[in-house]
């Protein structure tokens, strides 16, 4: 606890910090290449014939996804806070990599935490945190993927509190992680909101994002919860089908417990034992989702859906067809939901996608699952 | 009414096997051992004969662990018990029942079940502190649950007549001392090191230390535990404290026991038992 707590402080006080918000936008505009532009997806929009849609292409970002924004943000936490050693839990690899890069830019030693399992399905990434100087550590435990490597990040911090800051890729774990993450990613939301004003003269009227842990989701949606008119849809990632029990849908298909130091949905049995999440998506493979998000759905001011695996592969294959964008099977999922609803609804109506993430890292799952030999 | 009241003066009687086992050591001038299995580990058979077997063995305080799926703050030795006594079938309610089996012989050795709080919530508090006291559990350590959630598991442990055993840490600074100790009760466990459960072995002096400083704030007994593997090492821990804890090295004395297919090997129990009364000698005879 009192690890936590000496994040909270110091967190407060970087926020109240003009310096710190200061060095923050810098690297974000120099290094990150924010802010990512908000593109109209004519072909898209054309081909469904309804709502006229935009990506928000987080996918350009240094390192290819949307995590680098909050490992920017604490990393220079942990700079502000003296630490000289980083931890970080991955699953899909891509918050490993953002987390490798920041931690090669400051110079800190940086040890990664990953299941056995997501090593062997992610092996590029795996690569990439090396070449960034990073310590991949495999997580042999439990069912050897995300959350065993959150465990194990725990672990490793509990024992080396004194030198070392643990970089959270998602908005959950214990406070204040699933508040700051989300603070470091509303920068989304907040680009949207002046891109679109400006391109449309008008706020949108739907946001669509995936949800794994939550992080790129509340990103887009948190400057915008206030605007009662603006609906949001979360898309979850529903596996083989929510009804098969082989899926990572926690809000849809989870009940509440506590796990990782946050009381929230989750996958589970029922002794309170925690399940594996299935997903084609290894970033969307956590059994749990973060608090906010629990919340967000209990009050009804988000619309938590779900895509399949086949049905986020057909929008990934789709979206790099129509628009020459190949995007990661994360938000492929969002897509998927898209295609479903952009049809039904009137030409005048603004809907904004996040786009998280590339599928670069990608490309040898879908193969794969498309019979492909690379 | 009748009824209510009469299991309500029994609550009362048996919150007391911890504070008598206390008074006891003291008496004799001797610190305690109080010793780690997983519930369930390797099965629930030999279980049985192990929870039967550790008082005689000169365990003072049996601690039980509630296997979870995602035991943050143990070391592989702990995790690996765990996955075999899911392997095993364990879930709470049989947990429950080997606490029934053992209460139902041995009157007088306090029980402490620890563990993780998901598998507790989902079970239902009220109703899980309930059974607990039921069949016979003396305390509750949940390790994920701190102070700041005192409503969440510690308080209706306390309603119950379960003492609700806290974890101090070296991290554990003066200005947070006094919010752990508000509701503990039984006895403190002083985690000797920072990290998980047998992942390495604290120093005497700092221990020492740390104890002496502890005792200026309460007068509750202090367990000292995470990172004792030999009686050696009990020896020296128990020469500062009122018990130790030796987890991780019983259940690495268990696998060791185990052939290829983890069923236990012939003798298990007695090699367990055999560790175990060593560990107790060195404890006792500090």
């Amino acid at each position: 606890m009192p690890l936590v707590l000496a994040v909270e402080k110091a967190y407060n006080e970087a926020k109240a910090d003009p310096k710190f918000q200061e060095e923050l936008d810098y690297y974000l505009k120099h290094y990150v290449g924010r802010p990512s532009p908000l593109f109209y997806a004519q072909r898209l929009t054309e081909k469904l014939g309804g709502a006229k849609i935009y990506f928000k292409r987080d996918e350009l970002n240094h390192t290819g996804a949307h995590k680098i924004n909050h490992c920017m943000g604490q990393i220079l936490l942990a700079k502000r806070m003296g630490k000289t050693r980083i931890i970080a839990e991955t699953g899909a690899g891509q918050h490993g990599v953002a987390t490798a890069t920041v931690a090669a830019l400051f110079n800190l030693p940086c040890v990664v935490y990953m299941g056995e399992v997501d090593i062997e399905r992610q092996k590029p990434n795996v690569f990439r945190m090396k070449l960034l100087g990073a310590e991949v550590r495999p997580v042999t435990s439990g069912s050897r993927s995300l959350k065993d490597a959150m465990n194990g990040a725990l672990r490793d911090w509990v024992g080396n509190v004194e030198d070392t800051f643990y970089i959270i890729g998602t908005v959950g774990g214990p406070h204040p992680y699933p508040a700051m993450v989300r603070d470091f990613q509303s920068i989304i939301g907040r680009e949207v909101r002046q891109q679109i004003l400006e391109a449309e003269k008008r706020l949108p009227d739907s946001l669509v994002a995936c949800v794994g842990g939550g992080s790129n989701a509340m990103g887009l949606f948190y400057d915008f919860l206030d605007e009662p008119n603006i609906t949001m849809h979360a898309v979850e990632a529903a596996g083989h089908g929510i009804d098969t029990g082989l899926h990572a849908a926690a809000l849809t298909g989870g009940t509440a417990g506590i796990l990782h130091g946050m009381r929230s949905y989750f996958l589970q049995d029922d002794d309170g034992q925690i399940q594996e999440a299935h997903s084609i998506s290894a970033g969307l493979d956590y059994p749990g989702v973060g608090p906010e998000h629990a919340w967000l759905k209990e009050t009804k001011r988000v619309n938590y859906v779900s895509a399949t695996d086949e049905e986020a592969l057909a929008a990934f294959q789709s979206c790099s067809k129509l628009e020459g964008i190949i995007p990661a099977l994360e938000p492929s999922h969002a897509l998927a939901f898209v295609m479903k609803i952009a049809p039904s609804l009137p030409k005048t109506h603004l809907m904004v996608v996040n786009i998280c993430g590339r599928g670069d890292k990608d490309i040898f799952t879908v193969a794969e699952k498309l019979g492909v030999k690379l | 009414m009748k009824s209510a009241l009469a299991s309500q003066s029994n609550a009362t009687a048996d919150s007391g096997r911890i504070a008598a086992r206390f008074a006891s050591l003291k008496a004799r001038q001797q610190s305690g051992l109080v010793t780690f299995i997983t519930a369930g580990d390797p099965d629930l058979e030999i279980c049985t004969k192990l929870l039967a077997g550790l008082p005689k063995a000169g365990a003072d305080i049996i601690e039980l662990g509630m296997p979870f799926s995602d035991p943050m703050a143990d070391g592989p030795s702990i995790q690996s018990a765990n996955l075999r006594a899911f392997k095993a079938g364990v879930k709470l309610s049989k947990v429950l029942d080997l606490v029934r089996g053992f209460r139902e012989r041995d009157k007088d050795t306090p029980l402490v079940l620890m563990g993780y709080y998901n598998p507790v919530y989902v079970y239902g508090v009220e109703k899980f502190v309930r059974d607990a006291k039921g069949v016979g559990v003396d305390g509750i350590i949940i390790v994920d649950t701190p102070p700041e959630e005192d409503a969440e598991i510690c308080q209706p442990s306390l309603n119950q007549g379960l003492n609700f055993i806290r974890l101090i840490t070296p991290t554990t600074d003066a200005k947070r001392l006094p919010a752990v100790l508000h509701n503990a009760s039984g006895f403190l466990y002083y985690v000797s090191i920072t990290g998980t459960t047998g992942s390495k072995s604290a120093g005497a002096e700092p221990v020492r230390a740390a104890l002496a400083e502890l005792r200026r704030h309460t007068s509750l007994p202090i367990a000292v535990g995470f990172g004792i593997t030999t009686p050696d090492q009990a020896k020296t821990m128990a020469q500062t404290s009122d018990a130790v804890v030796v987890g991780s090295a019983i259940v690495n004395r268990i696998a060791s026991n185990l052939d290829g297919q983890g069923h236990a090997k012939v003798g298990l129990v007695e090699d367990v038992l055999g560790f175990v009364e060593s560990l107790a000698k060195a404890a006792h005879n500090r």
